[in-house]
């Protein structure tokens, strides 16, 4: 019967044709939708109860004065933690912590990517070597650190031989630097595979035009690979950001519970209130932490929308 | 006369590709000695710390005495001026890798509980996130956008906000001080869902068509296809999920108070000055997993990494 219609009307029936097709295959298509969704389910149930059901008691937490009475104080616990000296000294330190240590990311993971990019002699070795302190947990290494940067370890006694007065690195303000070290090592292998990849996807017929026009290395880096790299750049600067806030790690292995101020982070502080059970203190802070954190990565997706189109067209 | 224009061209050809030529050689040679001098910095600590572990107690204790000498127990403990560097034991010995495996079970024990608490967690969060991840790729309509955009904003945040969550639903559950209060929220964890979603949707559509042409329901199209398609990219989940929590020391800090379930990793940090030697060979065996995997792995490693480049799927 359709075939007949079809056959009688075939310009102007190929509309009508396409209607029952759709039908059919909306039919098909919710079949499809729910079998599958129901993939998701296990998943899905999980993260409901593991962190949104309760991430949304956190936020009713940061409202009440206390999880037992309830009463609804709205924002005075967020007062309260923004007056609180701990926390802004751990939110300054980490912000410091991050301004220092991205930037040095950042740069030196696509230096390495750019000497890898080059014709070296051993350079799958050199990347494995990159590479290997992604693998390596921190905690394997804290001792060698605690050996170089001890107040008699070999760093200073290195700088002693340059007439350089002994610095207790691990108890005075440079111990943040030490720290960026360790967060160095441990992150610019997996920023520069970022980058690697970003630099490998230039199309090749593009820079041999430049090579071709005698552009110079320098200006074929400035002119045409910061242009296809500025995506990668983004996301490689955020990624880093947000590894930067995690940095409690590093600072609890090399320094226990109690390191001097300048190391002092917002993990630290929180650990205090779980110990203390303070809910309220402990919920404001993820909110704000969380806001903190929507802010960077609605940036990274508004950019990573621009500069996509801008390469890829 | 009529030649000289081409001459010229010619004479010029020649002193550029010489220039090109000096250049290039100048540019490998600057690369490799910068990559060079990264490599060594990047493996020092790795290597130190494999090295020392062969070295005996008395061998450590002149190298490092005045770091980490303690005499407290009145130990055979000699202190040396300085710290000394050493690559190369003196003689190699493999004490302290006598006591740490035969000895004094504690910290084999400890090895244990690393594997125990990171073991479960990979396993199921993998398939848990294959199944989720096949749901995803099938289908795009909103909702499904939305709960996947969720879990990309959940991927990206710091433990300070997911930690104060967890720690609350272990509580509720009455599951703190388990193991269970790591493994839950680690299974659950869209990490993997996120990499893997990523991956399945580049497989063809026209594969899945074939197969549900071919009679083969959803749950068959996701075992028999999708499944060893990607292969590769459960290998690269696998080795990043496994690196993170393999390091982890901020989950069992808050979620387990009881320190005989710690990890390696925390528990690492709190071995006391005196054994120092031991704390090395303990570092070196708590590596060893994740090396090995690295050996084995490295590509898919760096697969997995580039696949998180661009957040957006």
């Amino acid at each position: 019967m359709l075939s007949k219609q079809s056959e009688g009307r075939e310009k102007s029936g190929r509309n009508e044709k396409r209607t029952v097709k759709v039908r059919k295959n909306s039919k098909r298509l919710w079949k499809q939708k729910i079998s599958s969704g129901a993939f998701i389910a296990p998943s899905f149930l999980g993260v409901m109860v593991f962190f949104i059901i309760p991430f949304l008691v956190v936020i009713f937490y940061s409202m009440v004065d206390n999880p037992i009475s309830k009463n609804f104080v709205m924002f005075d616990n967020f007062k309260n933690i923004i007056a609180n000296k701990a926390f802004m000294r751990a939110v300054k330190n980490t912000a410091t912590f991050s301004a220092i240590s991205v930037p040095l990311a950042v740069v030196l993971s696509l230096l390495l990517a750019i000497v890898l990019e080059a014709k070296l002699p051993f350079r799958s070795q050199f990347r494995t070597f990159f590479l290997s302190p992604l693998m390596v947990p921190v905690a394997s290494v804290v001792l060698v650190w605690q050996v170089l940067f001890h107040f008699n370890g070999a760093v200073n006694d290195m700088l002693g031989k340059f007439g350089i007065d002994k610095i207790d690195w691990m108890k005075s303000k440079y111990a943040l630097y030490v720290v960026v070290i360790l967060f160095l090592w441990k992150n610019l292998g997996y920023n520069m595979i970022l980058f690697m990849a970003a630099l490998g996807s230039i199309p090749k017929d593009i820079l041999e035009v430049a090579r071709l026009e005698s552009a110079n290395p320098l200006q074929t880096f400035f002119h045409i690979k910061i242009r296809y790299l500025s995506s990668s750049l983004l996301f490689v600067t955020i990624m880093s950001l947000i590894s930067s806030f995690k940095i409690f790690r590093e600072v609890y292995l090399l320094t226990g519970d109690y390191p001097v101020n300048e190391i002092y982070t917002i993990q630290h502080f929180m650990n205090n209130k779980f110990k203390s059970l303070d809910y309220q203190m402990l919920s404001a802070a993820a909110i704000l932490m969380s806001l903190v954190m929507i802010v960077i990565i609605g940036i990274l997706f508004i950019a990573e929308d621009r500069f996509g189109k801008d390469v890829e067209g | 006369m009529r030649n000289t224009p081409i001459r010229n061209l010619e004479r010029r050809d020649k002193i550029a590709k010489r220039i090109r030529k000096t250049f290039g050689v100048f540019k490998i040679s600057l690369a490799t000695a910068i990559a060079l001098f990264f490599a060594i910095l990047f493996l020092t600590p790795i290597v130190l710390t494999i090295s020392n572990s062969f070295m005996a107690q008395s061998e450590i204790s002149a190298n490092y005495g005045s770091v980490f000498a303690t005499n407290e127990n009145g130990g055979k403990v000699f202190i040396s001026e300085k710290v000394n560097l050493k690559f190369i034991p003196d003689i190699v010995s493999f004490s302290q890798y006598i006591t740490v495996l035969f000895k004094s079970p504690e910290y084999l024990l400890k090895f244990w509980n690393s594997v125990i608490l990171v073991g479960p967690i990979v396993v199921f969060q993998l398939l848990v996130a294959s199944l989720a991840s096949y749901g995803f790729a099938r289908y795009r309509g909103k909702i499904r956008e939305i709960i996947f955009f969720s879990y990309i904003i959940l991927m990206l945040m710091p433990y300070q906000v997911t930690l104060v969550p967890n720690y609350l639903v272990s509580n509720w559950l009455n599951i703190l001080d388990t193991n269970k209060a790591s493994w839950l929220p680690g299974i659950f964890s869209p990490f993997a869902v996120f990499l893997l979603t990523k991956f399945m949707r580049r497989i063809p559509e026209s594969v899945i068509e074939a197969a549900q042409i071919d009679g083969a329901g959803e749950w068959q199209i996701y075992r028999k296809i999708c499944m060893p398609l990607c292969k590769g990219a459960i290998c690269s989940a696998a080795i990043l999920v496994f690196i993170d929590y393999w390091n982890m020391v901020e989950q069992p800090l808050i979620l387990l108070s009881d320190a005989e379930k710690h990890p390696l990793s925390v528990f690492l940090s709190k071995i006391n000055a005196g054994e120092i030697g031991l704390a090395f060979a303990v570092a070196t065996i708590y590596m060893i997993p994740s090396l090995l995997i690295f050996l084995y792995g490295e590509e898919y490693l760096v697969d997995g990494i580039t696949y998180q480049g661009g957040i957006k799927g």
